[in-house]
């Protein structure tokens, strides 16, 4: 389990999070949501260790984040960024199985992961063309592919956590759902994923777990019936809306 | 375009750089008959088995080793850079070198320098003042947060002007003699080749070729981007401090022994991604192999092509290798390449 404790990150004086709590846990998909600028890409920074944060603790398995090496932690968590720029001729494959590098498994796994990871994200024609020629959302799969064989198989009896920053940005409607699905099957398997989404009914209808921010702050922080309602939402995007209920799945149905 | 496989195309560079080699041993101003090579170091030489002992092969094995240590740097830093068009000179050694040996032909001698390695005192000049300006590039660029990958290419931007303008005022200050051997030094040449030099190089180049392609899985995850291959295990800091020393150790003792060799540490790792992919597990031996290949042929020509005069092997690379550049370009642009 991933657990923050009173995150508090500052930069040049400015006060980019405030007194964050979160937990994710294993088996469940928690989302981040909130307005542009919030602070959900920097409160993953410091979730993954890139950055440290001015005040608080965070701990993977009841460690402190610090006390773990760099190599230990891409073993459990893998971290796929809003963006990557890659100018680079790989293939797929290849792009995939560097996804493999902290893990001494035999190429035989190896490929046999890269092969079940690129079939998840729907990338398996993928497999020979180069990761210059592919469209944005091409693209945008192939990454998660890699991110999905880094934890693909639990290594220790530490959970893994799986840390998407907006993964289905560039998606269509299919791979939307896609991506939802491997959230899913992943959380099923016990791993704890994180994602910021912005799209509230993705967010509504993948999270077991919603988190509200709002300039640094958490504005709201619970199921997504609890947190998604038009008081929140007015309050923290300033827009209104009306609930209504999915009728394919049960979950809260922003209608803006 | 279809890629090599890359066992194949190792192969094949290492029996074009056989091939390369008899060639610069046999082919010059003086012709010589294949079966002298069985006198090498034996007791009962004539003149040709002496020019080839003693002149050809040590030239050839220069060429070689300052081709393939280049090329492999060049690789290096269009990884760390993430820039396929990144060139070893970007980080500041080659204009620190051309302010060292200019400063050395300025003021002359400086005798004790040279003395330990009996190396000339402009070799060591020019090592020293490459691995100065790369250490300022280097400061430059690193704060508490790391070192800033873009920020180095602007400062080495900025040093090799700043290296190119004290250059510029030693040539300018310099008598006729000075001003000419300043010139042909950043020509770039071999002809000073000797057993001595050959010896020195492959001190630093042949471990520094072993160990390159060792960081080949993590120079691909640094392609990715810095975070992504933090996030990936790879203690990227310590990565781009040791890369950055290594290169700036092999480019610097390349340019020390022959001076500014253009576009080969450019070039032929290019080509050699063209041809095999940008796997740097791969890319990097293949472009050691690719670069001795180029260096010892574009050597050859120089030594034969006006013959029995010698053109500097610096001039041969930039003539044959820009325009072979902006092919390559052109092709890529059109979508016919990779």
């Amino acid at each position: 389990m991933l657990e923050a404790q009173g995150l508090s990150f500052s930069i040049a004086g400015f006060s980019l999070l405030r007194d964050i709590d979160l937990r994710v846990e294993p088996g469940k998909v928690t989302a981040i949501i909130g307005p542009n600028g919030a602070g959900k890409t920097s409160l993953l920074r410091l979730l993954t260790g890139e950055q440290r944060p001015t005040a608080g603790n965070i701990a993977l398995s009841g460690r402190p984040l610090g006390d773990w090496s760099s190599t230990q932690l891409a073993s459990v968590m893998a971290v796929l960024p809003q963006s990557s720029r890659l100018d680079f001729p790989f293939t797929a494959r290849e792009v995939v199985m560097m996804g493999r590098i902290p893990h001494a498994t035999g190429l035989v796994r190896d490929t046999a992961i890269v092969d079940a990871a690129l079939t998840a994200v729907d990338g398996s024609y993928l497999d020979k063309r180069f990761y210059t020629h592919m469209s944005g959302g091409e693209k945008q799969r192939v990454q998660l592919a890699r991110v999905l064989a880094q934890i693909w198989e639990p290594v220790t009896d530490h959970a893994r956590v799986l840390i998407l920053d907006e993964p289905t940005s560039s998606f269509d409607l299919a791979h939307q759902q896609l991506t939802i699905t491997n959230m899913r099957s992943f959380a099923a398997q016990g791993v704890g994923v994180l994602v910021v989404i912005h799209d509230l009914n993705m967010a509504a209808r993948c999270a077991d777990q919603l988190l509200v921010l709002s300039c640094g702050r958490i504005a709201a922080c619970g199921s997504p019936q609890q947190v998604l309602t038009a008081t929140t939402i007015k309050q923290v995007f300033n827009v209104d809306v009306s609930i209504g209920i999915n009728p394919l799945t049960g979950t809260p149905l922003v209608i803006a | 375009m279809h890629r090599l496989p890359p066992r194949a195309f190792m192969v094949v560079a290492l029996v074009l750089l056989v091939l390369a080699v008899l060639l610069g041993l046999l082919v010059g101003p003086v012709q010589i008959a294949p079966v002298k090579l069985l006198t090498l170091w034996s007791a009962d030489q004539d003149m040709d088995g002496r020019v080839l002992e003693l002149i050809r092969l040590p030239r050839v094995l220069l060429a070689a080793l300052v081709g393939a240590c280049l090329a492999s740097c060049g690789a290096v830093m269009q990884g760390l850079f993430r820039n396929p068009l990144a060139d070893p000179s970007l980080i500041g050694v080659s204009s620190g070198a051309s302010v060292g040996a200019s400063c050395v032909i300025f003021f002359g001698g400086f005798g004790f320098l040279g003395s330990g390695l009996g190396l000339p005192a402009i070799a060591i000049g020019a090592f020293l003042g490459g691995m100065a300006a790369t250490a300022v590039v280097y400061r430059l660029a690193t704060s508490v947060t790391g070192t800033s990958v873009s920020t180095m290419l602007l400062a080495g931007i900025a040093i090799t002007a700043l290296a190119g303008a004290v250059t510029s005022l030693f040539s300018f200050f310099a008598d006729n003699e000075m001003l000419r051997r300043i010139s042909l030094w950043q020509m770039g040449n071999l002809d000073s080749a000797n057993w001595h030099r050959v010896m020195v190089i492959a001190a630093v180049v042949i471990p520094l070729v072993s160990v390159l392609p060792r960081e080949g899985r993590a120079l691909n995850a640094m392609l990715l981007g810095e975070s992504e291959a933090r996030h990936l295990g790879i203690g990227v800091e310590q990565l781009k401090r040791r890369l950055i020393v290594l290169t700036a150790l092999g480019v610097g003792v390349a340019v020390a022994v022959s001076g500014v060799v253009a576009f080969v540490g450019l070039i032929v790792p290019h080509l050699v991604r063209l041809l095999i992919g940008p796997d740097h597990r791969y890319l990097i031996p293949g472009s050691a192999l690719l670069g001795a290949v180029l260096l010892l042929l574009a050597d050859t020509g120089a030594r034969t092509l006006m013959s029995p005069a010698e053109l500097p092997t610096g001039v041969i690379t930039a003539l044959l290798g820009a325009p072979f550049f902006v092919a390559l370009l052109l092709r890529q642009r059109r979508g016919l390449v990779s």
